[in-house]
């Protein structure tokens, strides 16, 4: 870093969302590292549940994620605080979560995080705090377009750690906002290496792979606890309404889901729908999870305010599905049907599904799978 | 530029004065004999014991052999129910107290109740007051103690112990009071008030953190808490930490010393604060009782505003105020004690405590009140809920 560049960036204040985890602490330390004044803050968002008189603490709002967290910035030399965010993490992510699969759909609660708490809470304490941004561990990069006078989003340079699917619904005003200094890493060992010079207490903490606030992975248990109700079984049917047996209710499955069914029909199964109405689970055989085409609602662009004709992208109906080239036609007021070049496996309401530059790595933007067809 | 920085939370705790830390310093370095030792340092640490003792029972018009030296206020509220309810098992297993205790009283009457006993939680008044008459209500053939806090800490509510002490005598039920608030700021007499056992701390009136003690009737059975070594007449193991103690004991004889002179001074800054909020910021208003409450004490509710916002932004102005007691974890919940004077959720959620002291004067009032009046606006502008009564 030069001398020019820090003086730039000197006096610029920025609070950064530290979840006591090894991505954010090395994307403090970086800031600190490029002049900025750094304020860490843990968001303290949900409490984990009482348990047989025990509390099951979720990985990263523990007591102890905070004291690493805390540690991490004494270390660097920055200011810690600790906020709540308990109200808003309950309304706008496990209610949504929690009504999402009661609906028959796949929620992604990272998604709504991001959207409700980390790019919109946070941003608001951050700037009653008079920070100029906020900053996040994830693995992307935002870059302002002299041309056009946008901010864009961009693949991270460790692809494989790339991030952006969480992102797609910033808006114009959040991205000018953030900043993401791990987005120019080449990767969780460069970033684990970082940490490790720097002796920082969460060098070595494993990833957390699991919903973070169902850390048993149970997520239909949790929710049967949350609603106090238990899941009403009903019937497999296969596409023509025949019944092919007994399912433990509608929570427990996902579309393209094939493992766990409980039943064994001679051939593998797939989830191909959730009937709410039914309380049925429609099965069909292999082959019947592809489609082509899609519907999603709720969308958001990024290089632009609003699609108003057809263009060609390359997308990704899960945040580990694998890129593939389709066409977004706009439908009506924030709707789009998208068509797939390729049949696309297990295409699941509820997920989004998340746009980028046929020739490039820049987010286009993306939306939330509907049921329609 | 950089402002004095305004101290306003010494409720939380207040700084120690000089004259307690030159009392203190001579029984870490010189003086560091173990006080249960025969020899001469062991003497002279036993003496500086004895003398603090007799210091702490003159300020509360007790006998020195009824004080009982703790590690903290805490500690002498845990050792003070517990002590009582186990040694009087055989009796009855009925305890009464109040919702709106400290947790260090409340949880442990949790936890007794776990273990068989059985509590009354008394409801208060929309001031915080607690009714004697309930407390008599409540006393039955098992009750063993009523324990109730001399002042709240979050509203300042002073309770009224006399009128609950003439009951419980009557009745002849151990009675307690954590009377951690209200040291040092109001007149304490066991023998007027007509309590058992008394709970204080040192941090709270210019003493050291970490010290504590608990004023035990005699002839009130008491079960030891810590055991191990024959300290504080068999009653309270470990080494004597005499420098605190000493500490302590000095910190409450000036207090004691000077209460006349200052209470008022305070009391002063405390009414021209909210006077002036409930005056100047529309939509607030004073938890507690307006005249029966501890003299540096103020506590406020803003509608339509979150008191963490309020507290960072206060402290970005150079101003240390809470938002309800101390919390370890940073976190906020509600206070029980606001919801228990009958708050809704979102409006407790939005209160301040100032807590005057020592160091603050007519000035800071102002200077306090002049920022609130920004910051609560500035947080109001922020706020759907505020923007929709606004444009009713």
């Amino acid at each position: 870093m030069s001398a020019f560049l820090k003086n730039i960036m000197a006096g610029k204040k920025v609070v950064i969302g530290m979840s006591g985890g090894v991505d954010s602490s090395v994307a403090a330390a970086l800031l600190k590292d490029k002049g900025y004044d750094v304020v860490g803050l843990t968001m303290r968002l949900w409490d984990g549940e009482m348990r047989d008189g025990c509390l099951s603490e979720g990985t990263c709002c523990s007591l102890s994620a905070v004291e690493d967290a805390r540690y991490v910035c004494y270390k660097l030399g920055i200011e810690h605080h600790v906020m709540d965010f308990r109200a808003d993490f309950e309304k706008y992510v496990i209610d949504y979560f929690v009504d999402e699969y009661k609906n028959g759909r796949t929620p992604n609660p990272c998604i709504a995080c991001n959207k409700f708490l980390k790019f919109d809470a946070m941003l608001k304490k951050a700037e009653l705090l008079g920070a100029d941004y906020v900053a996040t561990g994830h693995y992307a990069k935002i870059e302002f377009d002299e041309k056009s006078g946008r901010y864009l989003l961009k693949c991270a340079e460790a692809l494989g750690k790339d991030q952006t699917y969480a992102l797609y619904s910033l808006t114009q005003e959040q991205l000018s906002k953030t900043l993401m200094p791990l987005g120019e890493l080449g990767g969780k060992e460069e970033t684990r290496k970082i940490a490790e010079e720097r002796d920082l207490v969460t060098a070595k903490k494993p990833d957390s792979m699991e919903i973070c606030f169902v850390p048993d992975n149970d997520y239909a248990g949790f929710i049967e606890r949350r609603t106090g109700e238990e899941t009403i079984p009903g019937d497999f049917v296969d596409e023509n309404g025949n019944v092919l047996g007994k399912h433990k209710g509608i929570i427990h499955y996902t579309v393209g889901q094939r493992k766990g069914l409980g039943v064994t029909f001679g051939k593998p199964m797939f989830v191909l729908k959730i009937d709410v109405e039914k309380n049925q689970v429609v099965l069909g055989e292999k082959g019947t999870e592809f489609s082509s085409e899609l519907m999603a609602e709720k969308l958001n662009f990024i290089p632009f305010d609003c699609l108003d004709e057809p263009i060609r992208v390359i997308a990704k109906v899960r945040y580990s599905a694998k890129p593939a080239l389709a066409t977004v036609i706009p439908v009506e007021e924030n709707k789009a049907r998208v068509i797939f070049d390729e049949p696309q496996r297990a295409i699941t309401p509820g997920q989004a599904v998340v746009f980028y530059e046929t020739q490039g790595d820049h987010v286009v933007g993306g939306g939330i799978i509907t049921g329609e067809k | 530029m950089e402002t004095k920085r305004i101290y306003v939370d010494h409720a939380a705790t207040t700084p120690m004065r000089r004259e307690v830390l030159d009392a203190m310093i001579p029984y870490f370095t010189e003086n560091f004999g173990n006080a249960s030792t025969v020899y001469q340092e062991g003497r002279t640490a036993k003496k500086a014991v004895s003398e603090a003792r007799d210091a702490v029972a003159k300020a509360i018009g007790a006998n020195t052999d009824e004080i009982f030296f703790t590690g903290s206020g805490t500690e002498a509220d845990n050792w003070a129910i517990r002590g009582v309810a186990y040694a009087n098992k055989a009796k009855g297993n009925h305890i009464i107290t109040s919702a709106v205790e400290h947790h260090a009283v409340l949880h442990t009457c949790q936890a007794l109740e776990k273990e068989g006993f059985r509590v009354t939680y008394l409801p208060v008044d929309e001031f915080g007051m607690i009714s004697p008459e309930d407390v008599k209500n409540a006393i039955c053939d098992e009750t063993i103690l009523v324990t109730i806090m001399t002042a709240n800490n979050e509203i300042g509510t002073i309770m009224p112990i006399e009128e609950i002490g003439k009951i419980t005598r009557e009745k002849g039920v151990v009675f307690h009071t954590d009377a951690v608030q209200a040291m040092g700021m109001m007149e304490i007499d066991v023998e007027k008030m007509g309590v058992d056992l008394l709970s204080m701390t040192g941090h709270k009136f210019y003493g050291p953190k970490g010290s504590g003690a608990l004023y035990i009737r005699k002839g009130v059975k008491v079960k030891p808490f810590i055991t191990g070594g024959a300290q504080e007449k068999n009653k309270r193991a470990g080494t004597e930490n005499v420098a605190s103690i000493v500490g302590l004991a000095k910190a409450i004889s000036l207090a004691t010393a000077e209460r006349c002179e200052k209470v008022p001074a305070l009391e002063k800054m405390r009414d021209k604060f909210i006077d002036r909020v409930l005056e100047e910021i529309p939509y607030t208003r004073l938890n507690g009782h307006r005249t029966k409450r501890l003299a540096g004490n103020a506590n406020i509710s803003f509608e339509f505003i979150e008191g963490e916002s309020l507290l960072l932004m206060l402290d970005m102005q150079g101003i240390s105020a809470s938002s309800g007691s101390a919390c370890t974890s940073g976190s906020l919940d509600p206070s029980h004690v606001l919801l228990a004077i009958g708050l809704k959720h979102e409006v407790a959620h939005g209160s301040l405590r100032v807590s005057f002291g020592e160091s603050n004067t007519m000035d800071d009032v102002d200077r306090i009140v002049d920022s609130l009046k920004n910051i609560v606006s500035r947080l109001r502008e922020m706020s759907p809920l505020y923007e929709a009564v606004k444009n009713k």
